[in-house]
């Protein structure tokens, strides 16, 4: 089964609509899935799921700590909690509960935030987390997972229900484009090369792999053959296939709705220092907070479009060309 | 019972002494002061099977306190879980006894703390998932008088309550000490028990360091309906080594040899209340 077609406007859909779709049909197929809140419900997409098994569904109140802490005691008792609440609080709020209570003991919480990076809009810095993956990915025993579209979203969400372990599911607040059918296939740990290409390697993730393919269209037609990588699963990390594209492409351009410090970009460039240096640029958010507007409006303004990936891509070429 | 107890009692304070002299670090105030309590627990009120740690209808015993470790580690080792030797091994490397409980480590240690004011709240998750399955298992949980001020006590204490968790009992270390010195000095607490009254919580008061009301006021616990309950234990830090008795100084430093010896010859001696 895939998205709800009802779901789908013009094409688009956020990946929290997706998540709070799986998470009922999980709740159908696992009764030992358990969903919390902490007050957000309406927009995380949890309420989906309250409305459906009441007797599953624990409002923490606006407590985001407990809200962690509450899971980590769930799971050791044997039931499966998402935890929903925006990134920023999940993360920051309640960092050390994730390490301590979570992450250490290897718990089975499946953290699921919502409203992550600057596509958030409106609502303004205090609400665009621009650093929780860095924050995640810094956890041992952390799986950190970032759909790029609803369909993924789905899949995300039901592999990290059937893993065993914590797991951190960076979702977004706005709608965006669905790149895949029900043949896409998402797996925990590996990237998917969604387009081959001998010129630049694009690795993106979240809402910037629908701009990386609209980039590498936009590439080909100045005879610019741009390879794409989905890196959904951020954390483990697929080295190997990051490697395998970039022997053929040598340079890299990597794009994610995140800071260009601790993300993405940072794991690309630290494999690829170790095991196969090329040239490489980062679209991302530069080390810097984001301010109130509408999503696609911020999205321009920091440099998060298809078009600021060309500029990446022309100056990575120019680097590659020039030795 | 109650001399049962009281001897095992005596045995973990003597276990406490000799495992910190060998860590050569450790917390021996409060581990101590929370003894009897811990004696009890594992000695009477646990529905515990040492054979099977993983038990799932077990009673959960969460010390959300973790610095206690070593009183924790020795009702354990005491009670079956693992031999007692391995308790002279504390915090070295490579050894499954860390300085802070960790359940994926250390057979019968139901949650990994060290972080004050997770353990309650954990211990809370536990005692709804207790709900959900409509299993008839306790969970238990010590916290410190200093640990209290942290805001997720608070949290966990509201949403306990909302969620009627009267298979929740927290047994609070009222030790009156902290690190830094004397609750009231630090940061005053006061009035504690109508704090968790108006949390929503059943409160008991108890001596902490006399097992038969320590008994009583369990059982009574039991037979609370609808609310989870708080049992405040009036206890000292450092209980029954003399010279660590209410001394802010003995919170996180292992005495020496020569401190021990008297420690344990004191201990053994029953010089102080019976021990
Ligand atoms: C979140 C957190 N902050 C600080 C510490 C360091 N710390 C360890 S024990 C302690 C004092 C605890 O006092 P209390 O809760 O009264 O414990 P007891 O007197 O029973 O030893 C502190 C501040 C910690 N372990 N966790
Ligand atoms: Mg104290």
């Amino acid at each position: 089964m895939g998205v709800k077609a009802g779901l789908v406007k013009n094409g688009k859909i956020a990946t929290r609509d997706a998540y709070g779709q799986a998470l009922v049909e999980l709740g159908r197929e696992n009764k030992d899935l358990v969903v919390l809140d902490a007050d957000l419900s309406k927009s995380t997409k949890t309420a989906d799921f309250a409305k459906v098994f009441p007797e599953r569904f624990f409002n923490m109140g606006i407590a985001e700590q407990n809200l962690i802490g509450f899971s980590a005691g769930l799971a050791a008792a044997g039931k499966i909690p998402f935890a929903s609440t925006f990134a920023v609080f999940a993360t920051g709020r309640a960092f050390e509960q994730i390490r301590n209570s979570v992450a250490y003991p290897r718990l089975n919480v499946k953290i699921a935030a919502t409203h992550a990076g600057i596509s958030v809009g409106e609502d303004g810095a205090s609400h665009q987390s621009v650093e929780d993956l860095s924050l995640m990915r810094g956890l041992p025993n952390m799986t950190v997972l970032v759909p790029a579209d609803a369909q993924e979203t789905y899949q995300v969400i039901k592999a990290a229900a059937a893993y065993e372990g914590p797991v951190y599911i960076r979702l977004g607040r706005l709608a965006v484009p669905v790149l895949f059918d029900d043949s896409y296939k998402f797996t925990i740990g590996k990237a998917n090369v969604l387009r081959p290409g001998r010129d630049v390697a694009i690795i993106a993730n979240g809402l910037m792999v629908g701009e990386a393919l609209k980039a590498a269209d936009i590439l080909l037609e100045q005879r610019v053959e741009a390879a794409v990588v989905n890196c959904a699963s951020l954390k483990p990390f697929d080295s190997e296939t990051i490697i395998e594209v970039v022997k053929e492409t040598g340079a890299v351009v990597t794009s994610e709705e995140h800071s260009i410090i601790g993300g993405l970009g940072s794991a690309v460039a630290e494999t690829l220092s170790e095991n196969y240096p090329v040239f490489l640029e980062r679209v991302g958010i530069k080390d810097t907070f984001g301010e109130s507007g509408r999503p696609h409006e911020l999205l321009a303004k920091y440099g998060l479009t298809a078009k600021d990936i060309i500029k990446a891509v022309a100056r990575v070429l120019i680097r590659k060309h020039s030795i | 019972m109650t001399t049962v107890i009281e001897k095992m009692a005596c045995k973990i304070r003597q276990d406490i002494i000799e495992m910190l002299v060998q860590a050569k670090s450790g917390h021996p105030g409060g581990s101590l002061s929370a003894a009897d309590i811990m004696a009890v627990l594992y000695f009477s009120v646990l529905r515990i099977d040492p054979a099977r740690p993983d038990w799932p209808d077990r009673d959960r015993f969460v010390l959300s306190k973790g610095h206690a470790a070593p009183v924790l580690y020795a009702a354990l080792a005491e009670r079956g879980f693992f031999p007692r030797e391995e308790l002279l091994k504390l915090r070295q490397t490579g050894h499954f006894l860390q300085g802070h409980p960790d359940m994926k480590k250390v057979p019968g240690v139901d949650m990994s703390t060290g972080s004050l004011g997770q353990g309650i709240s954990a211990a809370a998750g536990m005692a709804l998932a207790g709900k959900i399955d409509q299993k008839d298992y306790r969970v238990y949980c010590l916290l410190g008088d200093g640990e209290i001020a942290e805001g997720l006590v608070w949290e966990a204490a509201m949403a306990a309550a909302h969620y009627k968790l009267d298979n929740l009992v927290g047994i609070l270390d009222h030790n009156g000490l902290q690190i830094d010195g004397r609750n009231e000095d630090v940061l005053n607490s006061a009035p504690l028990k109508a704090k968790w009254e108006a949390f929503g919580w059943n409160v008991l008061e108890v001596d902490g360091h006399n097992t038969e009301e320590l008994l009583n006021v369990f059982d009574l616990a039991k037979n609370l309906k609808g609310k989870p309950t708080m049992i405040i234990a009036e206890t000292v830090k450092g209980k029954g080594v003399s010279f660590m008795e209410n001394a802010v100084g003995w919170h996180g430093v292992a005495p020496s040899p020569e401190e021990a010896e008297i420690a344990l010859a004191e201990l053994k001696g029953g010089e102080i209340n019976g021990c």
